[in-house]
């Protein structure tokens, strides 16, 4: 779609995310905070005793790669040896661009095939199982490259999630009395799903005039429409406002708060620092580190992953966001 | 003035024609295939050809009507199958390289002299050969009829009796794909057609909706092809790929993705096609031979398709506003 490489967010594939203005997002995300509820004292009880180190096992695990290897011709563009998320809790997948993120979500979600590798989901093998299947076995995702569905309004995009719709057998479609409860009870939903993403207003828009950062937080919506038990979101606070960034991160601890899991890629570090119960790491398609936020953003292989080696910042350093600041650590960068 | 009202009139009867009624039919069927669901299926023609020997055969072989009428249906569902295995896991422009060659296929094996005794051949099925089981079902008794300046026989070839059928059997494919276009699976239809990895994305089954749109496509196709058969005889050379283009312009015409493009724009299509060979014929008779009349309607079709999709994608019907974020 054209108009989606015409607006300035930044939903293009392998390109430098954009730096959102820096003063308001760190005012954005100093008004976040970390959630204080029992679940994210939970998570932060439970991976306190587990150990910061690449692969390490998790005491509830709830999905798990094994070997898992992807590559384009001669180029591995995912490599993991074993990682296992656990239930119940924000996971953060980071990394610079061109680290293998987006493939290994492919992977993960059926969308793409390993060259090898096993990976299960709730203690059930994936190989094989089709992208739609994954979906309707609770773990489901949203595209770095949004997709909303254009000549559909809003509220269509909304109601087409809902799982197990009667109204959706081609027989069972003819008769209306099958279906119109269940469409009935679906829209009730869909309009407490977009109130939270302040879209109920726009629910009767086609899906093809909203806005870059909109088409985000239906997508998320929409994901959210068929109760998943893990969401995976690639870049959900790529092109969205700071405003709403702060919203979105309330609305995903929230999503862990309910019992979720989530996982998510994201380029803005201090999103990550604020939500994320743990994270994981990637660069060049392995997993570099992983470990409690703080921890791994002071971890030198994550730093040298960003930043080029020998720089004592730390990731969460707010002077990063400033483009000046940024600059001059390039310049040093270039003259090593 | 005299010439000028009967063109007009003739004219006027495309509106209500047998043929008109199967373009309809088979723009109903492309329309659940393209407009709704994004398929490019370019060889409806292949679907309507199929039909027509489905029923013809059968019915030459001894068939009662309802029975001719299911292998017409079966044999576009089987159709619908073999295209749609092989092609819809992939990007959509396969299929449309796929349905283009295998409706070439299906006139080529009309038409040729191994399976003569059955298709009858490049001269293809005679109509008197299959129409009767349909012809002595009607009810009107026999004689002309004059309504307005429409004046046909009441039964036989080019009937009343044909109308009422055709016309009757597009009244309840409008319903039946109001009824599904409105639906939950209707939605599911359009989904696909904006972005099938997204479809996907939230668990549905995309291959097997993409298969029963094609399917069901494909069917409206085949009782399309038996209707255009029955005023006149099963001729493979005569429903070809020129078919499939006119089938394409009457949709694009009336509006895809719109209940009421398909008929609009056969009927439109149809009228101003007749006006305009007519008015060939008659303005320059002596000049062009009719073979060269034929030939410029066809060209002039070409070209309408051409600026049509160019300057009004959207047709007749459509919605401006849907379209304008359509441009992939
Ligand atoms: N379909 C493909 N064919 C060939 N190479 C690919 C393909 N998809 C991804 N790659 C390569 O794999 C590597 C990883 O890409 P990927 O999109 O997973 O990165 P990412 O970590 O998501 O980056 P970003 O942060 O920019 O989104 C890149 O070098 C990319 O060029
Ligand atoms: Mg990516």
């Amino acid at each position: 779609m054209p108009d989606e490489t015409t607006e300035n967010t930044v939903t293009t594939e392998n390109t430098v995310t954009e730096v959102t203005e820096p003063a308001s997002t760190v005012e954005a995300l100093d008004a976040v905070g970390r959630s204080d509820s029992a679940a994210a004292r939970a998570a932060e009880h439970v991976l306190a005793a587990v150990e910061p180190k690449v692969g390490v096992s998790k005491p509830d695990t709830i999905l798990m790669a094994d070997g898992v290897q992807r590559r384009f011709g001669g180029m591995t563009a995912v490599d993991v040896e074993h990682l296992e998320v656990q239930r119940g809790v924000i996971t953060a997948l980071i990394g610079p661009n061109g680290a293998g993120k987006t493939t290994f979500f492919n992977l993960l979600t059926g969308f793409d095939k390993p060259n090898q590798g096993t990976w299960s989901f709730e203690g059930r093998s994936l190989a094989g199982t089709s992208a739609a299947k994954m979906a309707r076995n609770g773990m489901v995702r949203t595209f770095q490259l949004t997709k909303a569905l254009s000549r559909l309004t809003v509220m269509q995009n909304m109601l087409l999630a809902a799982m197990d719709n009667p109204g959706e057998n081609l027989f069972g479609s003819l008769v209306r009395p099958l279906w119109s409860g269940t469409e009935k009870r679906n829209t009730e939903k869909a309009l407490e799903i977009l109130s939270r993403f302040k879209l109920d207003t726009k629910k009767d828009d086609f899906a093809g005039s909203l806005s870059g950062g909109q088409r985000k937080l239906l997508e998320m919506a929409r994901a959210l429409m068929t109760d998943p038990t893990m969401i995976m979101l690639d870049e959900p606070m790529a092109g969205v406002n700071p405003a709403l960034v702060q919203s979105l991160l309330h609305h995903i601890q929230a999503l862990r708060d309910e019992g979720m899991t989530v996982l998510f890629v994201e380029h803005d570090m201090h999103a990550v620092r604020h939500i994320s119960d743990w994270v994981v790491v990637m660069a060049e398609g392995r997993i570099v580190a992983e470990g409690p936020p703080q921890s791994v953003m002071q971890d030198q292989a994550v730093i040298d992953a960003y930043l080029g080696a020998h720089h004592d910042t730390d990731l969460g350093d707010d002077s990063l966001l400033d483009p000046a600041v940024l600059a001059r650590l390039e310049a040093e960068e270039e003259k090593r | 003035m005299e010439e000028l009202s009967r063109i007009l009139t003739q004219a006027a009867g495309e509106l209500i024609a047998p043929t008109t009624a199967a373009y309809v039919l088979a723009a109903i069927g492309l329309n659940l295939h393209f407009g709704y669901t994004g398929l490019l299926n370019m060889g409806q023609a292949g679907f309507m050809l199929l039909g027509a020997y489905g029923f013809g055969i059968s019915t030459i072989a001894g068939a009662p009507l309802w029975l001719a009428l299911i292998v017409a249906l079966v044999a576009s569902i089987l159709f619908a199958l073999i295209l749609g295995m092989p092609t819809l896991k992939l990007r959509g422009d396969y299929l449309a390289i796929v349905t283009i060659a295998a409706a070439e296929i299906v006139r080529m094996l009309g038409r040729s002299s191994g399976l003569a005794e059955w298709t009858g051949g490049q001269a293809g099925l005679r109509g008197n050969e299959f129409k009767d089981t349909f012809a002595a079902l009607s009810p009107l008794p026999d004689g002309r009829t004059a309504i307005g300046p429409f004046e046909y026989l009441n039964n036989g070839s080019d009937s009343w009796w044909v109308r009422l059928v055709g016309w009757s059997l597009v009244a309840l494919a409008l319903v039946f794909v109001w009824l599904l276009t409105r639906s939950p699976w209707g939605r599911l239809l359009k989904g696909v057609r904006e972005d099938e990895d997204a479809v996907r994305a939230l668990g549905k089954n995309v291959y097997a909706i993409k298969m029963q749109a094609l399917i069901l496509g494909g069917v409206f196709g085949s009782l399309g092809g038996v209707l255009y058969v029955l005023p006149r005889a099963i001729q493979p050379d005569g429903m070809a790929r020129s078919m499939t283009f006119f089938v394409w312009t009457v949709l694009l015409l009336g509006g895809a993705a719109t209940l009421f493009g398909p008929v609009l724009g056969a009927m439109l299509f149809w009228a101003v096609f007749m006006l305009l060979r007519a008015g060939l014929r008659e303005g320059m008779a002596g000049t062009l031979a009719p073979t060269q009349v034929e030939n410029i309607g066809g060209l002039v079709v070409g070209l309408a398709l051409m600026l049509l999709v160019i300057f009004r994608p959207q047709g007749i019907l459509g919605n401006k506003k849907e379209l304008a974020f359509d441009a992939r």
